[in-house]
């Protein structure tokens, strides 16, 4: 049975990135589908091997941690990419520079005059409730005024179309590597595609982060030394920090690698004796950077670090600090932020989002608990959220007390019909819900946006959780011209 | 280069090697026991002492049974033990693991493979044999792709380095079984410095200082064990001797597993990395106590000792190649 679109299910309920629910496959994707559909079974199962044979060979693996020991486990991918045209991109992109910059800006300010507090814009209680601002970083001066260099801003679409920013990730955004990857495989299993479409390239992403990072070295004018500093082999992203640093050529390191000297330098211990180290991209949480900083027990970090950095010896990206803004309740200010600061509408919109802070705000979500997505400040990763729709009442009950207990603590959301996109499962496709979480890097040479991002895919019908170690997937995300198309 | 990465190369080499050298050394014992007439008791203790692990066989049974099934178990499936064949090419594979960048995508596959392999097919008393040839083979595979397809730079400086030190002090090792088990056969007596090595396994027969009529065959057995006898044959071109052996296999210029050949390759090593005085005096020093050696007299007495002090001049190279290149 090759694929035939028109039984493809698309529906009015959300908005499908290929597929339009009356017209068929939309402009930019109408290649990509009449290719599939020319396909037969026999030729799409092959494919679907090919690409399962390339993520093994190339070792695309992530980690997860088990009492047998660590186990790399293959990169789970679905063949069909994302597409999105060319023009819309340019607006989300302009939208993420945009928001960033502002971001950038309102970081800097927290931790020198709090212009924006004294302004009356952003409430003084708020930051003073904020886990992730670090006192120790009050009067740091990062070059460029830049704490956020890497930022992985995760975007979603709504049952209109409408692309809004979900969150912001400041401190250690993971996944770029997996969007590299995903378009090498997909170079691999349908190569006569790239031929006459007009995909945007992504791979200088390691180029551009090469000379970010360059760019901030302490000691300009000499060759920097750039490492990448990995919590070790037992994080989930170990990977993508090895293949960071594989692909820039520095150095991967771990903590005890490196040493803070009496002259306030960091150096690497390598066998020629210590060499001095310019700029680290750390891919560690800030409370085990520094042990004499922060938390005393941290066997991952470097002793004196922040002494170094504070000195200015040596460039941290991202800047310690910097998840102040990534908070989810910093989050529904950004729109307020980017005003501040630039004097400027949002180009790309925040999810609307009620401040159980506000007495107003507050009463109008326990009055909805049931309509509304609850989520607390300072979790990750989905923890410790309310799905009003699918939870129990006993479930709303209780969130309706912690809001009440700690009403700073929380935002709530309308729930989002998150978009979908055709996805291969056995031998026909069906819609899986998608995100996409682009990277935009900040530092010494222009702003720079990913082509696309990275899509993740929920692989299992109906869910919308995407994330890898709960039954998500990825894909290859396509940005493709389309004049005179 | 980072010292952990050159660390954590230079140890998955060594227990690479170890691996190799422990089914060499299985293969050494269970051939001259086949050889050996029955009256003959020394049996599988020796090879206990002489791996240096009996603290740690003896630590939860202290009159544990060092028969055939228990010893052979212990050095191939012990994962308690870290030197057992199992736990080298888990340790191999984890110092690798940690160090997938710097080497070939193909090595890591075959470590992991011959690790899978060994792990899967712990062997009866029947597939030993075919299971120590695997591992054997997987181990000098591994070391032909890193020759093959690594680029010649200071981090295969480190997988050589590793590699030859294991290697040399293995073949030590191996020497020493026979010295265990035979010497004493050939009219070695009890005035010599006795370790417990050679104290458990005295012969019951009395010795008689005649020449020994297994003799032969159970050196050649050493040589096989050490895939030695076709390149020994082809330079020492008389009968199978003891002396000869031990010169061919201590002192030899040319056969890969030789002692001196190994302490050649560890200096050609050295020699292309940075801060390496003291590492080479104290390979100056090993060396020139080999060369002195007069290994042909070893036959009859001080085999035991002299193997001792070499393995102490290994050490102490090791000491320093650490301090050097490691050191935190």
């Amino acid at each position: 049975m090759t694929i035939e679109w028109q039984h493809y299910a698309a529906t009015d309920s959300y908005y499908d990135e290929l597929i339009a629910s009356v017209t068929g496959p939309r402009p930019a994707a109408r290649a990509l589908c009449e290719y599939l559909a020319s396909l037969s079974d026999e030729e799409l199962r092959e494919r679907k091997t090919a690409a399962e044979l390339a993520i093994l060979v190339m070792g695309i693996t992530f980690t997860v941690y088990t009492e047998g020991g660590s186990i790399d486990r293959a990169w789970p991918f679905d063949i069909v990419p994302r597409i999105i045209p060319k023009p819309e991109w340019d607006r989300a992109e302009a939208g993420l520079k945009q928001r960033v910059l502002a971001l950038n800006l309102f970081i800097d300010d927290l931790y020198h005059e709090q212009k924006i507090i004294q302004d009356g814009v952003f409430p003084a209680e708020v930051l003073a409730q904020s886990v992730n601002f670090r006192p120790q970083c009050v009067g740091v001066s990062p070059r460029y005024g830049v704490w956020a260099h890497i930022c992985g801003s995760d975007l979603v679409r709504d049952k209109d179309g409408t692309i809004y920013v979900l969150e912001d990730n400041l401190r250690v955004p993971s996944g770029v590597s997996y969007m590299l990857e995903n378009r090498v495989v997909t170079k691999r299993v349908f190569p006569e595609l790239f031929g006459h479409q007009r995909i945007q390239p992504v791979d200088d992403y390691t180029l551009r982060l090469y000379d970010m990072l360059a760019s901030l070295s302490p000691r300009p004018g000499d060759h920097p030394t750039v490492v990448v500093l990995t919590p070790g082999i037992y994080n989930s992203a170990y990977f993508e920090h090895s293949y960071l640093a594989q692909q820039m050529g520095v150095e991967l390191v771990e903590g005890s690698d490196l040493e803070v000297g009496d002259d306030d330098c960091v150096y690497m211990r390598t066998i020629e004796g210590l060499e001095r180290v310019d700029v680290i991209y750390r891919r560690i949480d800030d409370l085990f950077l520094d042990p004499e900083a922060f938390r005393p027990d941290s066997a991952l970090g470097v002793k004196g670090l922040m002494r170094a950095w504070r000195a200015g010896n040596v460039a941290l990206a991202n800047a310690p600090g910097a998840g102040v803004a990534d908070d989810k309740v910093v989050y529904a200010f950004v729109p307020e932020i980017i005003q501040y600061y630039l004097d400027q509408d949002p180009l790309i919109a925040n999810v609307p989002s009620w401040l159980c802070m506000r007495e107003k705000d507050r009463k109008y979500v326990l009055a909805n608990l049931d309509q509304l997505v609850v989520k607390p400040a300072n979790e990750s990763g989905g923890y410790g959220m309310l799905v009003g729709p699918h939870a129990t009442p006993a479930e709303r009950k209780r969130f309706a007390r912690l809001i009440q207990q700690d009403p700073r603590n929380y935002i709530a959301q309308p729930t989002l019909a998150l978009s979908t996109s055709p996805t291969l499962c056995d031998d026909h496709m069906e819609p899986r819900h998608v995100d996409l979480r682009p990277f935009i890097l900040s530092g010494g040479p222009p702003t720079y946006v990913t082509t696309g991002g990275l899509t993740r895919v929920a692989l299992r019908k109906g869910s919308l959780v995407v994330n890898s170690s709960q039954g998500g997937g990825s894909k290859d995300t396509w940005i493709v011209a389309t004049e005179g198309l | 280069m980072l010292s952990r990465v050159a660390q954590n190369i230079y140890w998955m080499a060594r227990y690479v090697e170890r691996a190799e050298d422990t089914a060499r050394l299985i293969n050494v014992n269970t051939n001259l026991l086949l050889d050996l007439p029955r009256t003959t008791t020394f049996g599988w203790l020796p090879l206990i002492f002489i791996v240096g692990a009996e603290d740690r066989f003896f630590e939860k049974e202290p009159h544990r049974l060092a028969d055939e099934t228990n010893v052979v178990k212990f050095l191939i499936s012990d994962r308690e033990h870290p030197g057992s064949i199992i736990s080298s090419l888990a340790t191999a594979r984890e110092n690798l693991r940690t160090t997938r960048d710097v080497v070939p995508q193909e090595a890591w596959e075959q470590i992991n493979a011959l690790y899978i392999y060994a792990r899967d097919h712990l062997p009866n008393r029947r597939g030993r044999f075919e299971f120590l040839r695997r591992v054997i083979q997987g181990a000098q595979q591994i070391g032909g792709l890193l020759s093959g397809t690594m680029s010649h730079n200071a981090a295969y400086d480190f997988v050589r380095l590793g590699h030859y030190l294991e290697r040399a002090d293995m073949t030590t090792r191996i020497l020493d079984v026979r010295s265990a088990n035979l010497l004493a056969r050939a009219g070695q007596t009890q005035t010599q410095t006795q370790t417990q090595t050679q104290a458990q396994s005295q012969p019951t027969a009395p010795a008689n200082g005649e020449q020994d009529p297994f003799e032969s065959i159970q050196w050649m057995s050493v040589l096989k064990s050490l895939s030695a006898y076709q390149m020994y044959r082809q330079q020492v071109r008389v009968r199978v001797n003891g002396p000869d052996v031990l010169k061919f296999l201590l002192q030899g210029d040319y056969f890969p597993r030789a002692v001196a050949f190994c302490l050649r390759q560890l200096e050609i090593c050295l020699r292309k990395l940075p801060r390496h005085d003291a590492a080479l005096a104290a390979l100056a020093a090993l060396r020139q106590k080999l060369n002195a050696a007069a290994v042909r007299e070893l036959t009859r007495e001080g085999l035991h000792e002299f193997i001792d002090e070499v393995q102490v001049g290994l050490g102490e190279l090791h000491d320093q190649i650490a301090a050097a290149y490691f050191a935190h």
